[in-house]
């Protein structure tokens, strides 16, 4: 493992308390990760120095709040190599990005008897949108299967994805199984068959270089808050020959051009899909967490997250009774690693790990139908970032032992 | 070390509950049946009653969940059978508050084994776990009485 990546918990002030007497594991990164100082410091500093509202004022405050606000937008360019910052939009976050694209775009373009495609991996945030969608337009939503060891099933991509497909919608990295789908090929098809690529890219674009261009999408949506990122602050990047058509879902100030009595024209993209005023703070968090990421370099990240996982599974796999959800090579995941313990219920298990300063996720992950489709109710999850060292991974392993060990004698 | 904190939680009466539920199953001719979720966690539970001359005479429970809310719902079927829906009600109240920390008085008269749960009161990510069978009761009931 890469020295250098042991340093970066000491940017992180959240990280250095004890919790129930013991040294504090945050592994719930997958829901969402620490701030370091950079960030908090960007938040501070923008209050102090240069809060204003953006795009109607002509006093100094006013024209560096816009400045910083805009110059977010090219940094996120450049960060998921969009050809155009006109084509960054500022979302809450990865499900109203999503929701946006079935709203505006769904709407406007799906009649019955179309197809949506989407996989038995999805977040709630990426199946409900298009549900919702289908429902209203008559239009049938279709799951693409997984294989065995939980890796999308490209041969069962190419038989539900068809000429009447309007929609493929498919997460980059599952929440849970920690797979990195195949997107270009995915892409590909999609497009074969006239059909455009949505991707939930909330459990990559914190941890891996993205390149939407070489993915293949038209659209694009992650949060903020799960890559150093305050909360409320997410990006939706789309390609603007979609964008320009699309209809706007938020009225009121900030998107429109020319207000009349009766009729109102909008601004141009990104601009007409930002009604009222934005979480200006948090785009300047957001901006802040970009650098803090790309000196590092997002390769670095990858890599280190991945020789975490390459530490945890085998020792992990070692413990009699631990199952564990997704492929076990590490290769062909990121950070995140799914398991429950013997019959233990991982609601028990979290709190029990949770006493030995252990913060891990338990229950459906907010994926129910993945839940059903692996025929289980819930799970634990351990979730891996930049700040994670060696010693976490020991202190979890040794966690999941001692909690074995506890409850030997059987509950459930 | 900390994993000794568990024991607060983890009293051998709930294991054992948990492990060997109490009137865990279907009923062969419920009066009344409802199916209770916990959104956040998937659990889901169902509860059956029959009611005769004023008083729960049969009851049932099945479905999934953690260690806590299996050996809560197998306690309150314990605790609730041959009473009445005031009764009951009472009960459910009391629960409510022991298990939120406030302390209800008589709670031990009121609820029998279940006011050993009162250690759930250290784990507050877990109340909603101990609280779920006994919304269920208090929901069947007043669904009874409508």
């Amino acid at each position: 493992m890469d020295k250098k990546m042991n340093n970066y918990e000491q940017d992180f002030p959240i990280l250095k308390q004890k919790v129930n007497d013991e040294r504090l594991v945050y592994l719930d990164n997958a829901a969402t990760s620490q701030k370091p100082r950079a960030v908090i410091a960007a938040l501070t500093n923008y209050y102090y120095h240069d809060n204003a509202n953006v795009h109607r004022g002509v006093h100094t405050l006013a024209e560096r709040a816009t400045e910083k606000f805009e110059e977010v937008r090219l940094k996120v360019k450049n960060f998921i190599n969009a050809p155009s910052e006109r084509e960054i939009i500022y979302t809450k976050g990865t499900t109203e990005g999503l929701n946006w694209v079935a709203r505006s775009y769904g709407m406007s373009h799906l009649k019955q008897g179309d197809e949506i495609v989407i996989s038995y991996m999805e977040h709630h945030s990426n199946l409900v949108p298009w549900q919702q969608l289908a429902q209203k337009t008559g239009a049938q939503l279709k799951y693409i299967e997984l294989l065995a060891d939980g890796r999308l099933d490209l041969e069962s991509a190419r038989q539900q994805i068809t000429d009447k497909t309007a929609i493929v919608a498919l997460t980059h990295v599952s929440n849970v199984l920690g797979v990195v789908n195949p997107i270009a090929q995915v892409a590909n098809l999609a497009h074969s068959h006239g059909a455009i690529m949505v991707v939930d890219g909330a459990q990559s674009t914190p941890h891996m270089k993205i390149d939407v261009q070489s993915l293949g999408a038209d659209f694009f949506a992650f949060s903020g808050h799960k890559m150093l990122a305050p909360t409320g602050i997410g990006i939706l990047w789309g390609k603007s020959r979609y964008l320009n058509e699309m209809p706007p879902l938020e009225f009121g100030g900030e998107m429109i051009d020319w207000v009349q009595l009766q009729e109102t024209t909008f601004k141009e993209i990104p601009w007409k899909f930002e009604g009222g005023t934005q979480n200006i703070a948090g785009v300047v968090g957001l901006g802040a967490a970009i650098d803090y990421l790309s000196q590092i370099g997002m390769e670095q990240i990858e890599a280190h997250e991945q020789a975490l996982s390459a530490q945890a599974l085998p020792a992990l796999e070692q413990i009699k009774g631990l199952k564990i959800y997704g492929p076990l090579n590490p290769a062909l995941r990121t950070g995140i690693i799914s398991f429950n313990l013997d019959q233990l219920h991982p609601h028990d298990v979290a709190t029990a790990l949770d006493m030995e300063g252990v913060a891990v996720r338990a229950g459906h992950h907010c994926a129910q139908p993945l839940m059903k489709y692996l025929g289980v109710a819930a799970m634990a999850r351990a979730s891996f970032y930049l700040y994670n060292t060696e010693q976490d991974v020991e202190q979890l392993v040794k966690a999941i032992k001692a909690t074995k060990e506890f409850f030997k004698n059987g509950t459930v | 070390m900390a994993l000794s904190r568990l024991d607060n939680l983890y009293r051998q009466m709930i294991l054992d509950h948990a492990a060997h539920p109490h009137h865990h199953g279907k009923l062969t001719n419920a009066k009344q049946q409802l199916e209770l979720r916990n959104p956040t966690c998937g659990d889901v539970l169902q509860l059956e009653v029959s009611l005769d001359d004023g008083k729960i005479s049969e009851i049932a429970f099945s479905g999934t969940g953690c260690t806590i809310s299996q050996a809560s719902a197998s306690m309150m079927t314990d605790e609730v059978l041959h009473k009445t829906p005031a009764q009951v009600e009472k009960m459910v109240t009391t629960f409510s508050e022991l298990v939120t920390g406030q302390d209800p008085a008589n709670a031990d008269e009121i609820l029998g084994d279940a006011a050993i749960l009162e250690g759930v009161t250290q784990f507050p990510a877990r109340i909603k776990c101990a609280t779920l069978a006994w919304k269920a009761i208090y929901q069947i009931l007043a669904e009874v009485q409508d």
